[in-house]
């Protein structure tokens, strides 16, 4: 059967972005007709499932949003959107009030101010974060969630994205949403790189495995506008758990520093991606393990570092006392992950204006799958989906309803009669293995050449043409074939964008070996479009705007 | 990982709801995992259970001994119990209206 919806605004994904975007829009107009499909559960779904330990992003006290904007562009080596950046800084603080008074523990001093840590940073109890947005949407009588629920792709008439459709995880129930205005904010991509660890841990790994990159890949097939892809993330994590380690260099002053016991962060720079290029280049000559150390710290900061790990990281504190290896008295081991597609942290993602209008009619876009505005982080999630939601208030009474669109359920049915030669994992770990070996992954240290990604180009295609095969026995099945599909999607995109920058921009996170020094001559955006399965590259100016 | 204690599970699903990545299930009114390798660790279920019939284990590549990892959620704290191989039980209690301090 399928289930038929008309609403004026359609959010696909219930993260951050998502929810925010719902309650401001309600709170602005609360007869604004919204419907938010998830594939997992709001409550605790995509990267903040286990909570999040500090608001990374904020305007500290004798700083302004235009330095924010001056950071995040010099930690992308030039490469990131101003317009972009400022429009989300100025609301940074703004934002972090609102989610506040959602009911967000924010540390504070005696005199009422937030407590900082660094310029950017406020000290929050975050292990919470879902479930506060949660229980704020569900208040609103105008919004309807949907949980379990994955939607496959947009409804197109023409240029204009006029709903999109999907189907239960668990129920064999087809869905059909209409809508004025959709908000694609659903989160960015792991799992398209083979992970730090295989097996039984395969899924240990920074962030959240069921975040597969759909939003991208449903805008590519789209012909949606798509930027600096490229510029793939890579985390300086702990370790084994894969837990975060700016908690350890900002809470406890913890520096970086290898088997001979050297501070060798000095010679490598100190933005994100000369972080992770530090702890890479000391291992490949031989002066590994890495660690941050942590000896010597006081049994206060000890236990507050416990604790701050049970709110985002639990399998850190776990270790720490059952190894018996506490980082009073042991340093911490680090590493680099896999390389991610995150638009939160790096600039890749759609191509908008500062309304985050994307390239297809009445689609917005914010949080992880926006592009051209790194450091984002949660807060600015929120900033650009308070943004988009300002932006679908002004133009929401001249947009008709449109008239619902049929789709082929035939497409989603045909997996459940397939009959294939692989299983739905079988092709994950080709997928996994041809990136990592041939499109700089982990195992490569971050290394390729152009021959090497054309070769990865030709494996994903053919691994694209075995997945039309898969067989689905359930629901669920079906949306591990989806997943799949999806980063097969975005990695066919990836690499065209790896081919487009013959340069080395951040060694952390991608090394040409064909162009191993930076360009200025690459002062500029990699976009690309996509039509008809192919990838054509457009280069931007930094300076250029949308349309 | 996660590790479910089926001799403890009433099969009230509500890990089913919660987990991120639609990975358990309910069988024979009891809580099971889809494929163990698939889960992030969140402890989202782990949280939710309102028997402890989940706990969070380190896995042996990820330096793990086979201690359990349990969490009990209330309104205002979150107190964990770290329960070790040899029997050994470590409580850490986690204040929700406290801020981080790191």
């Amino acid at each position: 059967m399928t289930e038929k919806y008309s609403v004026d605004v359609l959010i696909i994904g219930g993260g951050a972005a998502g929810l925010f975007a719902a309650i401001r829009l309600s709170e602005f107009n609360p007869e604004t007709k919204i419907i938010v499909v998830e594939k997992a559960d709001v409550r605790r779904s995509g990267c903040l499932a286990s909570g999040v330990n500090a608001l990374n992003a904020y305007i500290g006290k004798g700083h302004t949003p235009e330095d924010y904007v001056e950071y995040a562009v010099n930690d992308a080596h030039s490469i990131a959107r101003r317009d972009l950046l400022l429009t989300m800084a100025q609301r940074l603080n703004h934002v972090t009030k609102i989610i506040e008074r959602l009911g967000l523990v924010i540390e504070k001093d005696s005199e009422g101010n937030y407590v900082e840590r660094g310029w950017r940073n406020v000290k929050i109890n975050g292990e919470s974060i879902k479930l506060i947005l949660a229980a704020a949407v569900k208040k609103f009588p105008n919004v309807e969630i949907l949980n379990h629920v994955n939607v496959a792709d947009f409804l197109l008439d023409g240029d204009k994205v006029v709903g999109a459709y999907g189907f239960g995880v668990r129920e064999k129930i087809f869905y059909n949403f209409a809508a004025k205005v959709t908000l694609i904010a659903t989160g960015g991509a792991s799992g398209i790189y083979l992970p730090n660890h295989s097996g039984g841990s395969r899924h240990q790994i920074w962030y959240s495995p069921f975040n597969t990159g759909a939003g991208y890949a449903m805008g590519i097939r789209a012909g949606a506008e798509m930027t600096t892809f490229e510029m793939r993330f890579v985390a300086l994590r702990c370790k084994d758990t894969i837990a975060p380690t700016g908690t350890l260099a900002q809470g406890v002053g913890a520096a970086q520093i290898n088997s001979r016991g050297e501070f060798y962060q000095k010679n490598y720079g100190n933005t994100t991606s000369e972080r992770v290029f530090a702890v890479t280049s000391e291992k490949f000559f031989g002066r590994a393990p890495c660690y941050l150390k942590t000896i010597g710290i006081s049994a206060e900061q000890e236990k507050f570092l416990l604790d701050a790990y049970l709110n985002m990281s639990p399998a850190q504190t776990l270790r720490w006392i059952e190894t018996n290896q506490p980082p009073s008295k042991f340093n911490v081991e680090i590493c680099g992950t896999e390389p991610y597609i995150i638009g939160g942290h790096t600039a890749a993602g759609y191509w908008v204006d500062k309304n985050r209008q994307t390239t297809l009619k009445n689609l917005f876009a914010a949080g992880d799958v926006a592009g051209g505005c790194p450091q984002k982080y949660v807060t600015g999630a929120f900033a650009e989906a308070e943004i988009v939601a300002e932006s679908i208030l002004e133009t929401l009474a001249e947009i008709k309803m449109p008239a619902p669109i049929d789709f082929n359920t035939g497409e989603l049915k045909k997996f459940f009669a397939n009959d294939s030669a692989f299983t739905i994992d079988e092709l994950e770990i080709a997928m996994q293995t041809t990136m990592d070996e041939y499109a700089g992954g982990l195992t490569q240290n971050y290394r390729f050449n152009e021959s090497q990604l054309n070769l990865a180009a030709k494996n994903i295609e053919r691994i694209e043409k075995l997945s039309e095969n898969l067989h689905a026995a359930d629901m669920y099945d079906l949306l591990k074939i989806f997943e799949l599909r999806e980063r097969l999607t975005v990695a066919k995109v990836l690499i065209e964008h790896l081919k487009a920058r013959r340069e080395t921009r951040w060694a952390g996170f991608a090394q040409n070996l064909d162009y191993p020094n930076r360009d200025d001559k690459f002062n500029l955006l990699v976009n690309s479009v996509t039509t008809g399965g192919k990838t054509k590259i457009i280069f931007r100016s930094l300076n250029d705007d949308l349309h | 990982m996660i590790c479910i204690d089926k001799e403890n599970c009433v099969g009230c699903g509500k890990c089913v709801d919660i987990c991120p990545g639609n990975l358990l299930t309910l069988k024979n009114s009891c809580a099971a995992i889809r494929d163990v390798r698939d889960c992030w660790g969140c402890c989202a279920c782990v949280k939710i259970c309102p028997r402890n019939a989940i706990a969070y284990q380190l896995s042996a590549d990820l330096g793990g001994a086979g201690a359990k990892l349990f969490a009990d959620d209330s309104p205002t704290k979150l107190t964990w119990q770290i329960l070790k191989t040899d029997g050994e039980k470590i409580f850490l209690e986690v204040d929700k209206r406290q801020s981080n301090k790191f």
